[in-house]
Order: C-alpha cells, then structure tokens, then sequence
C-alpha cells in the first residue's frame, strides 16, 4: 500500500482547463485549496482580457459575516460562484489535546468552550459517554435527567434565537439582531440564575447536574415561555412573510437529501431537505422518548427552509420544556456514587474522611475503567457525539468530539456552486456555524 | 464452540444476539455498542458493504495513538498497532450505529480513503492526517486542515508534547 507522497501541508490549485474530469469531479465532493503564496501570485497577475478568466477571491477570515473566523476561496465568473472551499483552522485551540491532560471532573470546562452557544449539549454529550464508560448511565437521579433536558431545550432556544438574530443581519434585517439578541439575553438570565454562568457553565457533569435549580426557577421559565411565543410572531410578521426576505432565501443554498447524506450533514442542514431525522425521536436519549414534540422537516433544501426549521424548533423546544415542568420530580440532583461525586459542602466541615476524599476527587479525580465509546445527541446545529478511549486513568485516553458544525461546513461548496456571491452570506449564515466548535 | 471452557457459556450468551463476525470481521461489544475490527486490506470493502446494508451516513472518522497503551483489549486475531483509526457509521433507516476500528501501525502509518464511499469524510481524514500524520490513499486533497501550513509535527500523537510551565512544587503534574 502506498500513499501519494506530500511535502507537509503542500496544498495546490490547478486551473480548471487542466484538471481532468475525473480530478474534477473528486473535487465536487472535496474542495479547492491554495496556499496563501498562490493567492498572492494570482492576485498580482495581469488581467487577463480572456473572458473564461476566473477569478479567485478570499472571503474572509476577519469577514462580519463568516460568523468567526471562517475563511471561504470563491472561485468567481463575473458574479456567480464557480467554487468554494472553506479553509478552517483560524481558531484551533488543540481542544482534543487539552482534554488528554484534564481529569473527566474537569474535561466539562473544556468541552463547553467547543460550541459556545450550546455549551449544554457539549457537556450532556461528555457527562453520557463518561457515565456510559463508568456504567453508571443507567442509575442517574430522575431529577438530574430531568434538569438536563430542560437546560438542554432552552438552550436550542437560545441557539436558536441567536442564528434569528445571525440570520437576519447578514441579510439586512437589522433591527432582528436587535431581538434576537434581546430574546437570547432573557434565556441566558435564567442559565445565569441556574448556574452562576451566561455562558460555558460546566454545569452537566458526569453523575449529574452542579446544582439544584434555585428557587423561583418555575416561574421564570414559565415568563420565558409566556414572552417568546410572542415574539416569535413579532419575527414572523418581520421575516417569514416578507417578500423581500423570501427572495433573499428561497431557492437559495439548495442541497438535496443524497448530498446532505453523502456529506454527513446533520440538524436543520439535513431536515431542510426531508429528512426526518431527530436524534431526539429517532435513538432516544435521557427522556426524550416521555416527551410529545414533532421534529421539523423542510421540502426544498434551501436557506428558506433552514430558517424556518429553526424558527420552529424555537417552539417545539417551548412545548418540550411545558411537558418538563409538568414532571420535574423532587430529589436529587446527581448520583450518590462516592466515586464521581464529591461529598457535600456540610460534611466537608465535620468529618476528615470526606474532606479527604473532597481533595483527592478534585486533585486526582477518578478512575474511570478501560474502554471506548461515542454517543452523539441532537444539538441545535445537528449531531454532537464525544469517542472517549479510556486507559483505566482518571483523564480520557482521547477525548474526541464529532463537531457538527465541522461536518456542516463542507455542505458550503455544494450549496454555493452556481450561485451569486451576494447570496453567499444567506448561506453561510443558514448553516449557522460555530467556528469553536468547527476548529476546535 | 470453542476450546476455552471457562468462556464458553459467558460466550454463548452473548453471542446468540450477536454475530462473532460481521463480513468476516471480528466483531466486539463496548459497553453495549457494536465494534467491528476489519482489516487494512479488506476495510474499503467492509465499508462498502456496509453502506449497502444500510450504514450510509458517515457520522465520525478519527484516531487514536495507541502509542503509551498499546495492551488494550482487543478480539483475538488483532494485532495491536500503534494507531487506529475510528469509524462510526450511522444507518438512519433502522436507526443503528457500527463503529469500525482499524489498526494502523506506525512504520506504515497508511489507510484507503472513504472518500469514494463517504465524501463527508473527506475533511475528517484530513484532520487525521493533520494531527496523527496518517495517510490517506488516493485522498482528493490531503493536506493540513487545521494547523497552518507549514506547522512541523503532528500535534495529537501521543510523543508530540504539549507545552508546560515548571512549578515550583515538584510533586505536582505541571
């Protein structure tokens, strides 16, 4: 077996005219890529008065809508996006390779800083394969179950909101950032109140939640639920009617079901094509099976019907969470296994042996038993699953997280191709992607 | 069934749900998911076949250095290499998940791409080969994804150290 022999990280960019069919059509799947000395060169050749002449621009990464640091090549004619290749990495942190050197106590701080504006699901997605390698995943308090879906729901919604808010920016819609981010605010009051936290809480842990829900956390999430349905009509009367945002968004960006398959995309990217698949509905976790919501599937792939789902979701998460109210049991709020779970604040004071045991959990943290495993979850932009090998030591192996939005990402060239560039924001902003989460 | 006696009823059980071998593979159980071991040769086909079952998606590709834990439990008849590489594939008709393991060794650190079957993995097989140094056969465009271009290393493998500030206190893991 041999491999094609590369210099590190060579990266090249032939003309169209010399690529061979086969070269090309291997690049529909793949994408184009040059290195910045290229870029440079062609910049400074002479137009060509040929008029096949393409042209190749970068979008990005300091773009106000490439949300991040997201750098797109645009290989133009005139107006119309020949290709795209998204070129990533702006924001790469070595996430995976921290998470080698952090205890699973505290590989929670770490994972919520993947996708920053569902820092819920990054951490449900660490705390279930942890527990799922411990085998405690089975013996987690109801209440905990319970609290991690209803953090989790309100989450999509504030995710949700922010893409509205995202979404409508980079489409012109201004005073919609506005609200987006106004609505965001209220659900990330009450994640405030929940977990001291706006953001990256490190609240879901192995063994459970940090906390127990402070008091008066009913009646603020029923005035969340009494407040964004109407706003949410406010949107509609805003966007979803408006035949100036329906221009702007239908018919663009389409992808087909076989291609969003094929690609591996997952969450609105996938329902906007008819998919129907919902992690949620389709391989239950927590008890998403107890709970009466529909999952949101458009007919035409496009950016239109990505808001839309979105749009949506924001409501069927309201019902999620109204059925979570009505059965929230009283008890406790992470498991009482002396191995994940620290002792008490009381009894540190008074007995030696749990103070003891209080500093070697979060000093040396706790053995975790040799084995693999990955679970994925539904998060607000499509599957986040977490392959953790274990050696038998209280830090992970390896730690990997399946990013949506990394998969996401390379549907870009596939729905931009034939397009407009002006249509190239819609796009990149109906696939709402998070760059934390796509570099890592 | 088999000549180990003291396994062979815990065995038995086990594998009336399960086949021991899914297209020729070893076949193990991981906390409840099913893990099939192909090997280098015979893994494009494996996939392939799968994909006709049903497991058309995808969901994750990735690896793992095995280099500081190279006796993990593995089937009998797996050698136990230095890097593996990770597959999960999902089948969204009969809501299942597959994961493959395939072991990599280090002298030879190459593997047939997915592209061809997956297209989706095209990106994830760069992110091996950007932070394990894995090669991907026949690969679209196997170049860096994640770190610059000119980066030296490959940052996930278990020899590749990560930067560390000296404390005073020498019992602590800096």
């Amino acid at each position: 077996m041999t491999a094609t022999i590369r210099d590190e990280g060579a990266q090249e960019m032939r003309p169209r005219s010399e690529l061979t069919a086969r070269e090309l059509m291997r690049e529909i799947g793949s994408v184009l890529r040059m290195s910045e000395a290229e870029v440079a060169e062609l910049g400074e050749m002479p137009d060509d008065p040929d008029e096949d002449q393409t042209m190749i621009i970068n979008m990005g990464p300091q773009h106000p809508s490439t949300h991040g640091v997201l750098r797109l090549m645009l290989e133009l004619k005139g107006e119309t996006v020949l290709r795209c290749k998204p070129v990533i990495g702006y924001l790469h942190t070595g996430m995976e390779k921290t998470a080698e050197q952090l205890t699973f106590m505290q590989g929670g701080t770490n994972v919520t800083r993947m996708d920053y504006l569902s820092p819920f699901n990054n951490e449900l997605v660490f705390s279930m394969a942890t527990e799922q390698l411990l085998g405690i995943d089975g013996d987690i308090p109801e209440r905990a179950v319970w609290m991690r879906m209803l953090l989790s729901e309100l989450n999509r919604m504030s995710s949700h909101l922010l893409f509205m808010a995202s979404n409508g920016m980079d489409l012109g819609a201004v005073s919609m950032m506005i609200y987006g981010w106004r609505e965001r605010e209220e659900v990330l009051r009450f994640f405030q109140k929940v977990t001291g936290l706006r953001m990256n809480h490190n609240f879901i842990r192995p063994g459970g939640v940090a906390a127990d829900l402070p008091a008066g956390w009913r009646d603020d999430v029923l005035r969340l639920l009494d407040l964004i349905p109407e706003r949410l009509d406010e949107y509609d009367i805003l966007m979803t009617g408006q035949p100036i945002w329906r221009e702007r968004l239908q018919g663009v960006g389409v992808i087909t079901p076989d291609e969003a398959l094929a690609l591996g995309a997952t969450g609105p990217i996938l329902r906007s094509t008819g998919v129907a698949w919902d992690l949620r509905r389709d391989m239950p976790y927590l008890h998403y099976d107890q709970v009466e919501f529909d999952v949101i599937v458009g007919s035409y792939g496009d950016a239109f019907d990505r808001y839309a789902i979105r749009l949506n979701e924001i409501r069927e998460s309201m019902k999620i969470v109204r059925q979570i109210l009505d059965v929230m049991p009283i008890g406790d709020y992470r498991i009482q296994d002396k191995k994940v779970t620290p002792p008490p604040r009381a009894r540190i004071d008074e007995s030696m042996e749990a103070l003891i045991h209080h500093f070697k959990i979060f000093t040396e943290g706790f053995k975790v038993p040799e084995g693999e495993v990955y679970v994925g979850i539904e998060s607000p932009r499509g599957e986040v699953g977490c392959y953790i090998a274990s050696d038998g030591s209280p830090t992970p192996y390896r730690m990997h997280v399946r990013a949506p939005s990394f998969v996401n990402v390379q549907c870009l060239p596939h729905m931009m191709r034939g397009g407009l560039v002006a249509d190239a924001v819609a796009v990149i902003s109906s696939v709402d992607p998070v760059l934390g989460e796509v570099d890592r | 069934m088999s000549e180990i006696a003291d396994d062979a009823t815990d065995a038995g059980d086990d594998m009336a749900a399960e086949p021991s071998e899914i297209h020729g593979c070893p076949v193990s159980d991981s906390r409840g998911q099913v893990v099939i071991h192909p090997s280098r040769e015979r893994y494009i086909e494996v996939v392939k076949a799968l994909a006709d079952e049903g497991y058309a998606v995808c969901a994750d590709l990735t690896a793992v250095d095995y280099l500081d834990y190279v006796h993990r439990p593995l089937p009998e008849g797996i050698a136990q290499e230095r890097f593996e590489i990770v597959v999960n594939l999902l089948d969204i008709i009969n809501r299942r998940r597959i994961r493959l393991r395939l072991q990599v060794p280090a002298g030879d650190a190459v593997a047939p791409t997915l592209f061809d079957i997956h297209p989706g993995s095209e990106a994830m097989e760069r992110e091996v080969y950007d932070m394990f140094g894995i090669e991907f056969t026949d690969h679209p465009d196997l170049s860096r994804i994640l770190m610059p271009e000119d980066w030296i290393g490959h940052p996930l493998r278990k020899d590749y150290e990560v930067g560390k500030i000296p404390v005073q206190f020498k019992g602590a893991n800096s």
